[in-house]
Protein backbone atom coordinates (compact mmCIF):
# COMPACT_ATOMS: atom_id res chain seq x y z
CA UNK A 1 0.00 0.00 0.00
CA UNK A 2 2.04 3.52 -1.00
CA UNK A 3 1.90 6.18 2.01
CA UNK A 4 -0.86 8.32 0.18
CA UNK A 5 -3.45 5.17 0.98
CA UNK A 6 -2.01 4.66 4.42
CA UNK A 7 -2.44 8.34 5.35
CA UNK A 8 -5.81 8.13 4.53
CA UNK A 9 -6.50 5.09 6.07
CA UNK A 10 -5.05 5.85 9.32
CA UNK A 11 -6.38 9.66 9.47
CA UNK A 12 -10.18 7.95 8.70
CA UNK A 13 -9.13 5.39 11.75
CA UNK A 14 -7.86 7.85 13.93
CA UNK A 15 -10.08 10.50 13.32
CA UNK A 16 -13.39 8.34 12.53
CA UNK A 17 -13.28 6.45 15.43
CA UNK A 18 -12.20 9.00 17.57
CA UNK A 19 -14.84 11.13 16.07
CA UNK A 20 -17.33 8.57 16.92
CA UNK A 21 -16.27 8.26 20.57
CA UNK A 22 -16.34 12.00 21.16
CA UNK A 23 -19.99 12.11 18.93
CA UNK A 24 -21.36 9.38 21.15
CA UNK A 25 -19.63 10.71 24.53
CA UNK A 26 -21.12 14.25 23.60
CA UNK A 27 -24.66 12.35 23.42
CA UNK A 28 -24.14 10.58 26.45
CA UNK A 29 -23.37 13.71 28.47
CA UNK A 30 -26.57 15.64 26.85
CA UNK A 31 -28.91 12.46 27.85
CA UNK A 32 -27.66 12.93 31.38
CA UNK A 33 -28.07 16.82 31.15
CA UNK A 34 -31.74 16.17 29.74
CA UNK A 35 -32.70 13.40 32.65
CA UNK A 36 -31.14 15.95 35.37
CA UNK A 37 -33.55 18.73 33.61
CA UNK A 38 -36.79 16.43 33.12
CA UNK A 39 -36.23 14.18 35.81
CA UNK A 40 -39.36 11.07 36.16
CA UNK A 41 -42.18 12.83 38.14
CA UNK A 42 -42.64 10.75 41.40
CA UNK A 43 -45.89 9.11 41.37
CA UNK A 44 -49.16 11.73 42.17
CA UNK A 45 -48.53 12.87 45.59
CA UNK A 46 -50.98 12.24 48.20
CA UNK A 47 -52.47 9.98 50.97
CA UNK A 48 -52.16 5.77 49.67
CA UNK A 49 -54.82 3.89 49.10
CA UNK A 50 -55.86 1.04 51.62
CA UNK B 1 -44.25 -16.39 -45.12
CA UNK B 2 -41.42 -18.85 -44.31
CA UNK B 3 -39.37 -15.96 -43.95
CA UNK B 4 -41.95 -14.42 -41.08
CA UNK B 5 -42.06 -17.91 -39.52
CA UNK B 6 -38.42 -17.86 -38.64
CA UNK B 7 -38.36 -14.71 -37.31
CA UNK B 8 -41.19 -15.22 -35.14
CA UNK B 9 -39.80 -18.54 -33.66
CA UNK B 10 -36.67 -16.75 -33.65
CA UNK B 11 -38.00 -14.91 -31.04
CA UNK B 12 -39.50 -17.94 -29.05
CA UNK B 13 -35.91 -19.34 -28.76
CA UNK B 14 -33.56 -16.55 -28.25
CA UNK B 15 -33.34 -16.66 -24.83
CA UNK B 16 -32.73 -20.34 -24.12
CA UNK B 17 -30.35 -20.55 -27.25
CA UNK B 18 -28.30 -17.38 -25.44
CA UNK B 19 -28.65 -19.13 -22.23
CA UNK B 20 -26.94 -22.19 -23.80
CA UNK B 21 -24.10 -20.39 -25.93
CA UNK B 22 -22.93 -17.32 -23.99
CA UNK B 23 -25.21 -17.78 -20.64
CA UNK B 24 -22.74 -19.22 -18.65
CA UNK B 25 -22.57 -16.05 -15.92
CA UNK B 26 -26.46 -16.29 -15.99
CA UNK B 27 -26.69 -19.60 -14.61
CA UNK B 28 -24.82 -19.24 -11.93
CA UNK B 29 -26.76 -16.03 -10.61
CA UNK B 30 -29.64 -18.16 -11.48
CA UNK B 31 -28.11 -20.67 -8.81
CA UNK B 32 -26.98 -18.05 -6.54
CA UNK B 33 -30.86 -16.77 -7.24
CA UNK B 34 -32.18 -20.28 -5.67
CA UNK B 35 -29.71 -19.94 -2.92
CA UNK B 36 -30.59 -16.42 -1.78
CA UNK B 37 -34.39 -17.79 -1.95
CA UNK B 38 -33.75 -20.56 -0.16
CA UNK B 39 -31.97 -19.10 2.58
CA UNK B 40 -34.66 -16.70 3.06
CA UNK B 41 -38.05 -19.11 2.48
CA UNK B 42 -36.21 -22.55 4.16
CA UNK B 43 -33.81 -20.76 6.69
CA UNK B 44 -36.00 -17.98 7.30
CA UNK B 45 -32.41 -15.80 7.12
CA UNK B 46 -33.31 -12.20 6.76
CA UNK B 47 -36.67 -13.28 4.61
CA UNK B 48 -37.68 -9.80 4.27
CA UNK B 49 -34.78 -8.47 2.44
CA UNK B 50 -33.42 -11.97 0.65
CA UNK B 51 -36.65 -12.78 -1.11
CA UNK B 52 -37.26 -9.92 -2.64
CA UNK B 53 -33.34 -10.08 -3.90
CA UNK B 54 -33.24 -13.40 -4.97
CA UNK B 55 -36.41 -13.03 -7.09
CA UNK B 56 -35.04 -9.64 -8.17
CA UNK B 57 -31.83 -11.48 -8.91
CA UNK B 58 -33.62 -14.28 -10.31
CA UNK B 59 -35.49 -11.54 -13.14
CA UNK B 60 -32.45 -10.07 -14.20
CA UNK B 61 -30.62 -12.71 -14.98
CA UNK B 62 -32.89 -14.46 -17.55
CA UNK B 63 -31.51 -13.92 -20.63
CA UNK B 64 -32.60 -10.90 -22.86
CA UNK B 65 -35.12 -9.77 -20.11
CA UNK B 66 -34.02 -6.08 -19.99
CA UNK B 67 -35.45 -5.45 -16.84
CA UNK B 68 -32.10 -3.64 -15.98
CA UNK B 69 -31.96 -1.68 -18.91
CA UNK B 70 -33.84 2.00 -19.48
CA UNK B 71 -37.38 1.63 -19.08
CA UNK B 72 -37.02 -1.57 -17.58
CA UNK B 73 -38.73 -2.55 -14.32
CA UNK B 74 -36.15 -3.30 -11.96
CA UNK B 75 -34.19 0.47 -13.13
CA UNK B 76 -37.36 2.26 -12.74
CA UNK B 77 -37.28 1.04 -9.10
CA UNK B 78 -33.94 1.32 -8.99
CA UNK B 79 -33.68 4.97 -10.32
CA UNK B 80 -36.62 6.03 -8.49
CA UNK B 81 -35.07 5.05 -4.80
CA UNK B 82 -31.54 3.95 -4.65
CA UNK B 83 -29.46 6.01 -7.12
CA UNK B 84 -30.75 8.83 -4.85
CA UNK B 85 -31.24 6.87 -1.58
CA UNK B 86 -34.28 7.34 -1.07
CA UNK B 87 -35.40 3.71 0.20
CA UNK B 88 -32.48 3.60 2.90
CA UNK B 89 -33.84 6.76 4.36
CA UNK B 90 -37.34 6.33 4.28
CA UNK B 91 -36.60 2.56 5.62
CA UNK B 92 -34.94 4.81 8.43
CA UNK B 93 -37.67 6.39 9.43
CA UNK B 94 -39.96 3.19 10.31
CA UNK B 95 -36.47 1.68 12.09
CA UNK B 96 -37.03 4.75 14.18
CA UNK B 97 -40.63 4.47 14.48
CA UNK B 98 -39.99 1.26 16.02
CA UNK B 99 -37.33 1.71 18.32
CA UNK B 100 -37.67 2.63 21.75
CA UNK B 101 -34.66 4.21 23.08
CA UNK B 102 -35.89 3.48 26.54
CA UNK B 103 -33.07 1.22 27.80
CA UNK B 104 -30.72 3.72 26.76
CA UNK B 105 -31.52 6.39 27.99
CA UNK B 106 -31.59 4.74 31.78
CA UNK B 107 -28.07 4.24 31.31
CA UNK B 108 -26.43 6.97 28.60
CA UNK B 109 -22.87 5.53 28.92
CA UNK B 110 -23.94 2.67 27.20
CA UNK B 111 -23.55 4.60 24.22
CA UNK B 112 -19.43 4.18 24.19
CA UNK B 113 -20.84 0.66 23.64
CA UNK B 114 -22.27 1.25 20.47
CA UNK B 115 -18.95 3.34 19.48
CA UNK B 116 -16.19 0.64 20.43
CA UNK B 117 -18.72 -1.84 18.59
CA UNK B 118 -18.46 0.34 15.41
CA UNK B 119 -14.20 -0.93 15.32
CA UNK B 120 -14.62 -3.52 12.56
CA UNK B 121 -15.40 -0.18 10.03
CA UNK B 122 -11.98 1.11 10.20
CA UNK B 123 -10.39 -1.43 10.91
CA UNK B 124 -12.32 -2.73 7.31
CA UNK B 125 -11.16 0.20 5.90
CA UNK B 126 -7.31 -0.10 6.28
CA UNK B 127 -8.08 -4.10 5.06
CA UNK B 128 -9.89 -2.88 1.86
CA UNK B 129 -7.38 -0.12 1.23
CA UNK B 130 -4.44 -2.90 1.54
CA UNK B 131 -6.24 -5.02 -0.81
CA UNK B 132 -5.75 -2.06 -3.78
CA UNK B 133 -9.77 -0.99 -3.29
CA UNK B 134 -9.68 2.89 -4.45
CA UNK B 135 -10.71 5.10 -1.41
CA UNK B 136 -14.78 5.61 -1.83
CA UNK B 137 -14.72 1.95 -2.69
CA UNK B 138 -12.87 0.88 0.63
CA UNK B 139 -15.16 2.95 2.50
CA UNK B 140 -18.29 1.82 1.00
CA UNK B 141 -16.69 -1.82 1.72
CA UNK B 142 -15.95 -0.91 4.94
CA UNK B 143 -19.61 0.45 6.00
CA UNK B 144 -20.31 -3.44 6.18
CA UNK B 145 -18.92 -3.16 9.85
CA UNK B 146 -21.87 -1.32 10.60
CA UNK B 147 -23.87 -4.34 10.71
CA UNK B 148 -26.57 -2.04 9.61
CA UNK B 149 -28.24 -2.29 5.69
CA UNK B 150 -29.96 0.62 4.95
CA UNK B 151 -26.39 2.88 6.09
CA UNK B 152 -24.42 0.47 3.76
CA UNK B 153 -26.83 0.73 0.80
CA UNK B 154 -26.60 4.76 1.55
CA UNK B 155 -23.10 5.08 1.54
CA UNK B 156 -22.59 2.67 -1.47
CA UNK B 157 -25.17 4.05 -3.77
CA UNK B 158 -23.58 7.29 -3.15
CA UNK B 159 -20.04 6.18 -3.56
CA UNK B 160 -19.45 2.96 -5.19
CA UNK B 161 -22.54 2.03 -7.20
CA UNK B 162 -21.02 0.03 -8.86
CA UNK B 163 -20.78 -2.32 -5.37
CA UNK B 164 -24.13 -1.83 -4.34
CA UNK B 165 -25.01 -5.25 -4.86
CA UNK B 166 -22.44 -7.70 -3.20
CA UNK B 167 -22.41 -5.20 -0.27
CA UNK B 168 -25.52 -4.84 0.57
CA UNK B 169 -26.38 -8.92 0.55
CA UNK B 170 -23.13 -9.38 2.38
CA UNK B 171 -24.42 -6.59 4.95
CA UNK B 172 -28.05 -7.84 5.24
CA UNK B 173 -26.60 -11.81 5.08
CA UNK B 174 -24.16 -11.37 7.76
CA UNK B 175 -26.51 -9.39 9.73
CA UNK B 176 -28.63 -12.58 10.00
CA UNK B 177 -25.58 -14.74 10.98
CA UNK B 178 -24.74 -12.52 14.16
CA UNK B 179 -25.91 -15.12 16.34
CA UNK B 180 -23.88 -17.81 14.86
CA UNK B 181 -20.46 -15.35 14.70
CA UNK B 182 -20.76 -13.76 17.75
CA UNK B 183 -20.91 -16.35 20.73
CA UNK B 184 -17.88 -18.66 19.77
CA UNK B 185 -15.63 -15.05 19.72
CA UNK B 186 -17.26 -13.90 22.96
CA UNK B 187 -16.18 -17.08 25.07
CA UNK B 188 -13.37 -16.92 23.26
CA UNK B 189 -12.23 -13.61 25.00
CA UNK B 190 -14.07 -14.02 28.15
CA UNK B 191 -13.16 -15.84 31.38
CA UNK B 192 -16.27 -18.24 32.80
CA UNK B 193 -15.99 -16.00 36.00
CA UNK B 194 -16.57 -13.08 33.48
CA UNK B 195 -19.33 -14.60 32.30
CA UNK B 196 -21.55 -14.89 35.28
CA UNK B 197 -21.35 -11.39 36.83
CA UNK B 198 -24.39 -9.84 37.45
CA UNK B 199 -25.42 -6.70 36.65
CA UNK B 200 -27.36 -4.47 39.08
CA UNK B 201 -31.16 -4.29 37.78
CA UNK B 202 -32.34 -1.17 36.01
CA UNK B 203 -34.33 1.17 37.79
CA UNK B 204 -36.81 3.23 35.91
CA UNK B 205 -35.54 6.59 35.43
CA UNK B 206 -36.83 8.48 32.08
CA UNK B 207 -39.84 10.83 31.87
CA UNK B 208 -41.71 11.06 29.00
CA UNK B 209 -40.28 14.54 27.90
CA UNK B 210 -36.82 13.37 27.86
CA UNK B 211 -37.97 10.91 25.60
CA UNK B 212 -39.76 13.51 23.43
CA UNK B 213 -36.49 15.35 23.32
CA UNK B 214 -34.02 13.13 22.87
CA UNK B 215 -34.60 12.49 19.37
CA UNK B 216 -34.43 16.27 18.65
CA UNK B 217 -31.19 16.83 20.46
CA UNK B 218 -29.33 13.59 19.04
CA UNK B 219 -30.48 15.11 15.48
CA UNK B 220 -29.13 18.62 16.19
CA UNK B 221 -25.53 17.32 18.22
CA UNK B 222 -24.96 14.89 15.44
CA UNK B 223 -25.98 17.60 12.82
CA UNK B 224 -23.90 19.47 13.84
CA UNK B 225 -20.80 17.62 14.52
CA UNK B 226 -21.34 15.46 11.70
CA UNK B 227 -23.53 17.30 8.71
CA UNK B 228 -22.83 14.95 5.96
CA UNK B 229 -24.45 12.11 7.60
CA UNK B 230 -27.64 13.76 8.74
CA UNK B 231 -29.83 12.38 6.42
CA UNK B 232 -29.06 8.78 8.35
CA UNK B 233 -29.65 10.77 11.48
CA UNK B 234 -32.27 12.72 11.14
CA UNK B 235 -34.53 10.18 9.34
CA UNK B 236 -34.58 7.70 12.19
CA UNK B 237 -34.76 10.08 14.99
CA UNK B 238 -37.81 11.94 12.92
CA UNK B 239 -39.68 8.20 13.34
CA UNK B 240 -38.46 8.22 16.93
CA UNK B 241 -39.52 11.73 17.69
CA UNK B 242 -43.41 10.68 15.99
CA UNK B 243 -43.46 7.52 17.97
CA UNK B 244 -42.70 9.44 21.53
CA UNK B 245 -44.54 12.44 20.47
CA UNK B 246 -47.78 10.50 20.37
CA UNK B 247 -50.04 12.49 18.52
CA UNK B 248 -49.32 11.18 14.63
CA UNK B 249 -50.45 7.20 15.91
CA UNK B 250 -51.88 7.36 11.88
CA UNK B 251 -47.70 8.03 10.31
CA UNK B 252 -46.15 6.31 12.50
CA UNK B 253 -47.81 2.93 12.14
CA UNK B 254 -47.82 3.73 8.22
CA UNK B 255 -43.79 4.76 8.92
CA UNK B 256 -43.08 1.33 10.71
CA UNK B 257 -45.73 -0.76 8.46
CA UNK B 258 -47.06 0.17 4.87
CA UNK B 259 -44.42 2.37 4.02
CA UNK B 260 -40.77 0.24 5.58
CA UNK B 261 -43.01 -2.74 3.83
CA UNK B 262 -43.32 -1.38 0.27
CA UNK B 263 -39.97 0.16 0.58
CA UNK B 264 -38.63 -2.72 1.72
CA UNK B 265 -40.08 -4.46 -1.26
CA UNK B 266 -38.82 -2.18 -3.91
CA UNK B 267 -35.49 -1.89 -2.57
CA UNK B 268 -34.99 -5.37 -2.58
CA UNK B 269 -35.90 -6.08 -5.91
CA UNK B 270 -34.01 -2.99 -7.34
CA UNK B 271 -30.97 -4.45 -5.37
CA UNK B 272 -31.81 -7.84 -6.84
CA UNK B 273 -31.53 -5.94 -10.21
CA UNK B 274 -28.11 -4.86 -9.70
CA UNK B 275 -27.01 -8.70 -9.51
CA UNK B 276 -26.06 -8.98 -13.13
CA UNK B 277 -23.56 -11.93 -13.80
CA UNK B 278 -21.03 -9.74 -15.21
CA UNK B 279 -21.11 -7.09 -12.98
CA UNK B 280 -21.52 -9.42 -10.13
CA UNK B 281 -18.88 -12.21 -10.80
CA UNK B 282 -15.84 -11.13 -10.18
CA UNK B 283 -13.25 -11.79 -7.61
CA UNK B 284 -14.21 -8.30 -6.23
CA UNK B 285 -17.08 -9.54 -4.93
CA UNK B 286 -15.74 -12.53 -2.73
CA UNK B 287 -13.22 -10.38 -1.38
CA UNK B 288 -16.11 -7.66 -0.48
CA UNK B 289 -17.68 -11.27 1.16
CA UNK B 290 -14.38 -12.02 2.94
CA UNK B 291 -14.19 -8.31 4.61
CA UNK B 292 -17.38 -8.01 5.76
CA UNK B 293 -17.08 -11.12 8.01
CA UNK B 294 -13.79 -9.92 9.19
CA UNK B 295 -16.04 -6.55 9.71
CA UNK B 296 -18.39 -7.91 11.70
CA UNK B 297 -16.07 -10.46 13.99
CA UNK B 298 -14.11 -6.99 14.28
CA UNK B 299 -16.95 -5.20 15.62
CA UNK B 300 -17.54 -8.22 18.27
CA UNK B 301 -13.80 -8.02 19.38
CA UNK B 302 -13.70 -4.52 19.89
CA UNK B 303 -17.00 -4.35 21.63
CA UNK B 304 -16.18 -7.61 24.23
CA UNK B 305 -12.84 -5.94 24.62
CA UNK B 306 -14.03 -2.55 25.65
CA UNK B 307 -16.34 -4.32 27.91
CA UNK B 308 -13.58 -6.29 29.74
CA UNK B 309 -11.62 -2.21 30.55
CA UNK B 310 -15.43 -1.09 31.78
CA UNK B 311 -15.67 -4.25 33.81
CA UNK B 312 -12.14 -3.71 35.10
CA UNK B 313 -12.70 0.17 35.69
CA UNK B 314 -16.12 -0.64 37.60
CA UNK B 315 -13.97 -3.06 39.40
CA UNK B 316 -16.05 -5.94 38.27
CA UNK B 317 -20.06 -4.31 37.81
CA UNK B 318 -19.94 -4.94 33.71
CA UNK B 319 -20.49 -8.23 32.53
CA UNK B 320 -18.17 -7.84 29.27
CA UNK B 321 -20.05 -10.18 27.06
CA UNK B 322 -23.01 -6.92 27.09
CA UNK B 323 -20.19 -5.41 24.86
CA UNK B 324 -21.09 -7.87 21.83
CA UNK B 325 -24.36 -5.69 21.46
CA UNK B 326 -23.05 -2.56 20.37
CA UNK B 327 -23.62 -3.47 17.01
CA UNK B 328 -26.34 -2.10 14.75
CA UNK B 329 -28.72 -5.72 14.65
CA UNK B 330 -31.21 -5.35 16.66
CA UNK B 331 -32.28 -6.56 18.61
CA UNK B 332 -30.47 -10.01 17.51
CA UNK B 333 -27.45 -8.95 19.22
CA UNK B 334 -28.94 -8.28 22.44
CA UNK B 335 -30.66 -11.77 22.26
CA UNK B 336 -27.27 -13.17 21.51
CA UNK B 337 -25.51 -11.93 24.65
CA UNK B 338 -28.86 -13.19 27.11
CA UNK B 339 -28.05 -16.42 25.76
CA UNK B 340 -24.81 -16.57 26.16
CA UNK B 341 -25.07 -15.43 30.01
CA UNK B 342 -27.73 -17.93 30.99
CA UNK B 343 -25.71 -20.26 28.96
CA UNK B 344 -23.08 -20.31 32.70
CA UNK B 345 -25.88 -19.00 34.37
CA UNK B 346 -29.93 -19.50 34.04
CA UNK B 347 -30.29 -16.61 36.51
CA UNK B 348 -28.46 -13.85 35.33
CA UNK B 349 -30.74 -11.33 32.73
CA UNK B 350 -28.83 -9.70 30.77
CA UNK B 351 -31.42 -8.09 28.49
CA UNK B 352 -31.90 -4.99 29.82
CA UNK B 353 -28.60 -3.79 29.97
CA UNK B 354 -27.88 -5.57 26.10
CA UNK B 355 -30.30 -3.79 24.62
CA UNK B 356 -29.05 -0.19 25.86
CA UNK B 357 -26.05 -1.52 24.66
CA UNK B 358 -27.75 -2.35 21.06
CA UNK B 359 -29.66 0.97 21.12
CA UNK B 360 -26.56 2.60 21.52
CA UNK B 361 -24.61 0.38 18.63
CA UNK B 362 -27.72 1.28 16.48
CA UNK B 363 -27.51 5.09 16.88
CA UNK B 364 -23.44 4.56 16.49
CA UNK B 365 -23.27 2.62 13.26
CA UNK B 366 -25.30 5.77 11.92
CA UNK B 367 -22.47 8.14 13.51
CA UNK B 368 -19.69 6.13 12.57
CA UNK B 369 -21.49 6.46 9.17
CA UNK B 370 -21.89 10.04 9.51
CA UNK B 371 -18.41 11.05 10.68
CA UNK B 372 -16.87 9.08 7.98
CA UNK B 373 -18.48 10.54 5.41
CA UNK B 374 -17.99 14.23 7.12
CA UNK B 375 -13.87 13.61 7.04
CA UNK B 376 -13.95 12.59 3.39
CA UNK B 377 -15.82 15.36 2.73
CA UNK B 378 -13.12 17.18 4.80
CA UNK B 379 -10.31 16.30 2.87
CA UNK B 380 -12.23 17.28 -0.32
CA UNK B 381 -12.82 13.48 -1.20
CA UNK B 382 -16.53 13.82 -1.67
Amino acid sequence: MDNAKWTFGLTMMIVGMGGTFLTLWILSLVMDLLKKVFPLAAKAAGPEKK
Amino acid sequence: MFESLQTGLYGLTSGVSYLFTQGGPNVIMLLIAATLLYLGVKKEVEPLLLVPIGFGCLLVNIPLSDLMESGGLLRILYDMGIANEVFPLLIFVGIGAMIDFGSLLENPKMLLFGAAGQFGIFFTLLLALALGFPQLEAVSIAVIGACDGPTAIYVASQYAPQLLAPISVAAYSYMALVPIIQPPIMRLLTTPAERVIKMAPIKRSVSPQTKLLFPIVVTLVTGLLAPKGLPLMGTIMLGNFMRESGVVARLTKASENEIANIVTLFLGLAIGGTMEGHAFLKPETLAIFGMGFIAICMDTVAGVVFGKIVCKLTGGKVNPLIGAAGISAFPMAARVVQVQGQLYDKKNHLLMHAAGVNTGGQIGSVVAAAVMLSVLKGMGLI
